[in-house]
């Protein structure tokens, strides 16, 4: 026998399929913009171990001498990534969504489990409600991942009169690198997002358009009430 | 497959519960392809918008459009009476970054140099340097930004704009929307809101790290203007003049935002 349960709300689908466009308009404008002034790097003394971007990079995408048209994006776009994000978190805050992607006391235990069995390494599968631990905590991170993207934006986007906030990330130049690192940040929650989605399968994918996952209830009688303990 | 059709105008309570599955997954799913379809058709109407009337390029229309609304918002939201943080003398670069010659042609003659300043009654002021430097003498000292994305903490001196105004009883001029600024080959030129131009920290600047600025800084006078992309910041002035409709500008024409206020 199976069962329709309900999963996300129609809200939660809206607000996750509208911002991956727009985020990735952001990313994309993003890029355009840094590439103008391309001078982060990992590596240690002389060596650079991996540069940000390779040439080949920029010019599979197109992006070299796009600046203006990239600024054009990104302050246009950025109002509907700010109003969605803001919807989001309003949303899950009065419908009562946040209980179940706020993290709490059992999280991080749960997501180590959580880690450990995606790794193999445990057998036995964590406790999974609607979300688990790990996920509650990528999920609240992600948020808390977006607020900073406004706020350094926004530091980088009026140092002056916003020098107050500038300041706070640790200056102008602090800022941007917070910005741009915060924004791989996103790349990498993506690609570990999509593996974890085409593992989960299809009735966990559905569930985020049709909103339902479909549950196998097993077909045996019901359980013989229990014997009441005797005192 | 017909009964898929079938079952999608059959009533939720007349199937079984494989068939409801297919149903509301198939309802769903077209609902999340047209979402898509609008999503891509909003993108490709963007792209077919006209370019802005730049020279070079330029940004889709609606773009454009969308930068000139955040300029009334943030200008409604912040304040523009903020200053540029100012650091001490030891705190700037030894060797300012030169980025950009634009203007700054070679058959440029500095002993004839002087900037006109077209008055609102149609008369010209000729104004030289040693005029100027009559005038009281502000130093800035703060990170001078690139559109670019690069900063650096350079050290200017010369007369606030705000100063020169009043010196040269301009304030019937400045009370106008925008100032125009250009280079004497006018090569390069910018537009600059009237609130920016007498911020506190505008200069009329002659001097880099306390000494006269070096040609490719635009010797001998250029704007420093802090609130501001260094795009404003033009080197070289040859001539001014005061207009409430927006004067033409370099980067602007070029796809950029016109107030890149900071």
């Amino acid at each position: 026998m199976k069962k329709i349960v309900k999963k996300h709300p129609l809200a939660i689908r809206w607000f996750h399929w509208f911002n991956f466009p727009i985020l990735t308009i952001m990313i994309w404008s993003g890029l355009l913009i840094y590439w103008a002034n391309d001078v982060y790097k990992i590596g240690f003394g002389d060596r650079t171990l991996l540069k940000f971007f390779p040439e080949s990079f920029y010019q599979a995408l197109n992006v070299p001498y796009r600046l203006a048209e990239g600024m054009a994006y990104h302050f246009v776009f950025m109002w509907l990534f700010f109003i969605n994000g803001f919807a989001y978190v309003l949303y899950t805050a009065i419908s009562g969504e946040w209980r179940y992607l706020l993290p709490n006391r059992h999280s991080f235990k749960e997501a180590w489990q959580v880690l450990l069995h995606d790794l193999r390494i445990r057998k036995k599968s964590p406790p999974q409600k609607k979300y688990n631990g790990a996920q509650r905590i990528a999920y609240t991170a992600i948020i808390v991942m977006g607020l900073g993207s406004i706020l350094t934006g926004l530091a980088i986007y009026k140092p002056v009169q916003l020098g107050w906030l500038c300041a706070m990330f640790g200056g102008y130049e602090m800022s941007r690198i917070v910005h741009f690192v915060l924004t791989i940040g996103y790349v990498l929650f993506f690609l570990v997002h999509l593996f974890q989605v085409i593992r989960a399968g299809w009735n966990n994918f559905r569930g985020m358009v049709t909103g339902f996952e479909v549950e196998k209830i097993k077909d045996e009688p019901p359980p013989a009430p229990a014997e009441q303990p005797s005192k | 497959m017909a009964n898929f059709i079938k079952n999608i105008f059959t009533k939720n309570s007349k199937l079984n519960i494989d068939q409801l599955i297919v149903k509301k997954t198939i309802v769903s799913f077209f609902f999340f392809f047209l979402c898509i379809g609008g999503g891509i058709w909003a993108w490709s109407w963007l792209q077919r918008q006209p370019l802005d009337g730049g020279i070079r390029g330029g940004v889709k229309q609606p773009l454009k459009d969308g930068l000139n609304a955040n300029e009334s918002v943030f200008n409604k939201l912040l304040s523009d009476k903020n200053k540029a943080k100012e650091y001490p003398k030891s705190a700037a670069v030894k060797k300012a970054r030169v980025n950009g010659g634009y203007g700054m042609g070679d058959d440029f003659d500095p002993t004839t140099w002087a900037m006109y300043v077209m008055k609102a009654k149609g008369d010209t002021l000729v104004i030289k340097l040693d005029d100027l430097k009559k005038l009281p003498k502000t130093e800035v000292i703060f990170n001078f930004k690139c559109i670019e994305g690069w900063s650096q903490i350079t050290w200017w001196g010369g007369v606030k704009f705000s100063d020169f105004v009043k010196a040269y009883g301009l304030t019937e001029e400045s009370a106008m929307k925008y100032l125009g600024l250009s280079t004497p080959d006018e090569e390069y030129y910018v537009g600059i809101d009237m609130p920016s131009a007498l911020h506190p920290q505008t200069l009329l600047c002659y001097e880099l790290n306390g000494k006269p600025l070096p040609m490719d800084q635009g010797y001998p006078l250029r704007l420093i203007i802090p609130v501001k992309y260094g795009v404003k910041s033009l080197k070289r002035i040859g001539s001014m003049y005061f207009d409430n409709e927006r004067p033409p500008d370099f980067w602007a024409e070029r796809g950029y935002d016109y107030f890149t206020g900071l």
